[in-house]
């Protein structure tokens, strides 16, 4: 770890919108890609005499990240105004929890690439809202829209715990699978839903003291974060080397040349003026209420891994891909809690159920598959209703909504198990195909593949497979 | 009276609000603004070690709202209110990036 005789130290804050229905402080949409600034009213626009409200759903979204990260919850908040002028936000001043964070000392045991754990302390976690998006022009003009203006945001502050890139890359992708869990967020990385600020130095090894830190803002892919962090770690140590000060700055990372290029060394301090806001409510959070969230957060990834390993006999990587998302994850309980075989249901969610994901780049809520189906469906394979064959027009006949009994059934796609059915067809068959009979005798198996073939026709490929074979050899050996 | 704020205070958080005085303006910022100050300081005579910090005079605990969506439909009148807008952009003149967080 580190660049030769150096440790690098990083600390990450991550900033995850929440997708609560409504803003933090305004019942503006909180939705994304609509026209700019279409959910927008005059809270969101910062005019004078409005009187914003905070909303309940995000305080709770963040006790539940707060929970999941294993964080002290404080008993008593109140909001903060952190000022800046910059036209993405028109209140000039962000909404946050500056002086009374909602939680501290959490933590999150990462598993590093070697299978070893790391525990990265978690100082402390807040509530605040997200600012609008600036479009640069080229005419000297910014093009402002004020959709995201008030979204709610967790934003999670790591204690600077974490050695190398590698480290920093672990945090951040196991952090988002537990946001993911708490559902709060789907943290869609290309939708700007999840993005870190990277905090960077080096020091001599057994030095007590950090080297100067260098900042990257709002980085938005993990892999950008790695980068960013391998080429600081080996820059900070030549300069180091060659008897140059580190520089306390911001910079930006850019990925064409996976560098990061210097935007402004700070003078002074930021200088935002936190003051206590004082058009809000203060916040009392009693222990009933904790309950009542903790009641309501969904059971983790890991959590779900072990019990789909221990209990229900699924392979690791396969429990791995069934939690890639809370939607996948909890399709799947349900699906096993609807009698499918559990094994059976892991097979068809991350085969048939992916590929058709994958093809239509659909989300799989948004299907019209349900558990209900996909565990009927399987019910009639286990049973013998269907063939495996046939389950494949059920699954695409579920796949747009059909029940597949019914389905089943109304296109003949049922299965003849029943030997007092098959009997005489087996007798038929073989009356009509003596030379067969005589072949199979003389030693040509060939012969059972033709009279399976005239069975199979007769049934109009109804027949159980396995049925069939066993009536078929035991005739064949009484003639 | 002792000065409260100095002019460069005053030209600093000016910049921080984005905003420009000639000589003049700054001196007379500096001046109000020094006498806000010196009001506070005769407030600040008062004894408050036994007093608990106010930070906020409202005494609505949990004052919230549910977590409702509604939407107010005001974006004609809000952009008609903008100074310039494009595409229901709100047209800006551009500030750079590194003055100010995101």
């Amino acid at each position: 770890m580190g660049s030769g005789n150096f440790e690098t130290t990083i600390g990450l804050e991550v900033h995850v919108e929440m997708q609560t229905n409504s803003k933090l402080l305004s019942p503006s949409p909180v939705h994304y890609g609509d026209e700019p600034n279409e959910n927008t009213n005059v809270i969101d626009w910062g005019y004078p005499g409005v009187l914003p409200v905070a909303n309940r759903g995000a305080i709770e979204f963040g006790m539940r990240v707060a929970l999941a990260l294993h964080a002290d919850i404080s008993p008593f908040i109140r909001w903060d105004r952190k000022n800046y002028v910059y036209p993405d936000n028109p209140k000039s001043y962000q909404t946050t929890q500056s002086a009374t964070p909602l939680g501290k000392n959490g933590y999150l045991d990462v598993t590093l690439p070697d299978g070893s754990t790391k525990r990265v302390r978690i100082h402390e976690l807040h509530v605040e809202e997200d600012a609008g998006k600036n479009t640069h022009g080229s005419d000297g003009y910014s093009y402002v829209d004020l959709n995201r203006q008030g979204t709610p945001l967790i934003e999670i502050v790591s204690e600077p715990d974490m050695h190398s890139p590698e480290e920093a890359y672990a945090y951040l992708e196991q952090l988002r699978q537990v946001i993911l869990f708490t559902g709060v967020s789907e943290a869609k990385m290309q939708e700007g839903q999840m993005r870190a600020d990277v905090n960077v130095s080096i020091r001599p090894f057994g030095s007590d003291e950090y080297g100067t830190r260098v900042e990257m803002k709002n980085i938005n892919s993990f892999n950008y974060v790695r980068n960013a962090l391998a080429y600081e770690e080996k820059r900070q140590a030549a300069a180091v080397r060659a008897g140059e000060p580190i520089v306390q700055e911001t910079r930006r990372y850019d990925e064409p040349s996976k560098s990061t290029i210097s935007m402004r060394v700070k003078e002074v301090a930021d200088d935002y003026r936190y003051f206590p806001e004082p058009d809000l409510a203060p916040i009392e959070i009693s222990q009933e209420w904790i309950d009542k969230v903790a009641a309501e957060l969904p059971k983790s990834a890991k959590e779900r891994q072990e019990y789909y390993v221990n209990e229900l006999g699924i392979e690791p990587y396969d429990a791995e891909v069934l939690t890639q998302t809370l939607a996948m994850a909890n399709f799947y309980d349900q699906t096993v809690a609807d009698g499918a075989d559990p094994k059976r249901a892991a097979n068809y969610l991350i085969g048939d159920v992916n590929a058709y994901l994958n093809k239509t780049q659909a989300e799989l809520q948004e299907t019209k598959l349900t558990p209900e189906h996909l565990a009927g469906m399987i019910k009639l394979i286990e049973d013998g209703t269907i063939s495996t064959k046939q389950a494949k027009k059920v699954f695409e006949a579920i796949l747009e909504g059909e029940e597949p009994e019914a389905y089943a059934k109304a296109n003949g796609l049922v299965q003849i198990s029943d030997p007092a059915v098959l009997q005489p067809w087996v007798d038929e068959v073989l009356d009509a195909n003596p030379q067969s009979i005589e072949d199979f005798k003389g030693g040509k198996d060939r012969a059972v593949g033709y009279l399976v073939g005239q069975l199979m026709k007769k049934s109009k490929g109804q027949a159980n497979p396995t049925v069939l074979n066993q009536l078929l050899m035991a005739a064949l050996k009484q003639r | 009276m002792a000065e409260q704020i100095s002019r460069d205070q005053v030209a600093h958080v000016a910049s921080l609000a984005k905003l420009a005085f000639d000589e003049e303006g700054l001196n007379e910022f500096t001046e109000q603004l020094g006498d806000i100050l010196s009001l506070f300081e005769t407030l600040q005579e008062v004894d408050t070690s036994e007093v608990e910090p106010t930070y906020s005079v409202t005494t609505n605990v949990n004052h919230l709202r549910e977590d409702q969506a509604d939407n107010w439909h005001q974006k004609r009148e809000l952009l008609a209110n903008a100074p310039e807008e494009a595409a229901d952009l709100i047209k800006v003149p551009a500030i750079l990036k590194g003055e100010a967080e995101e």
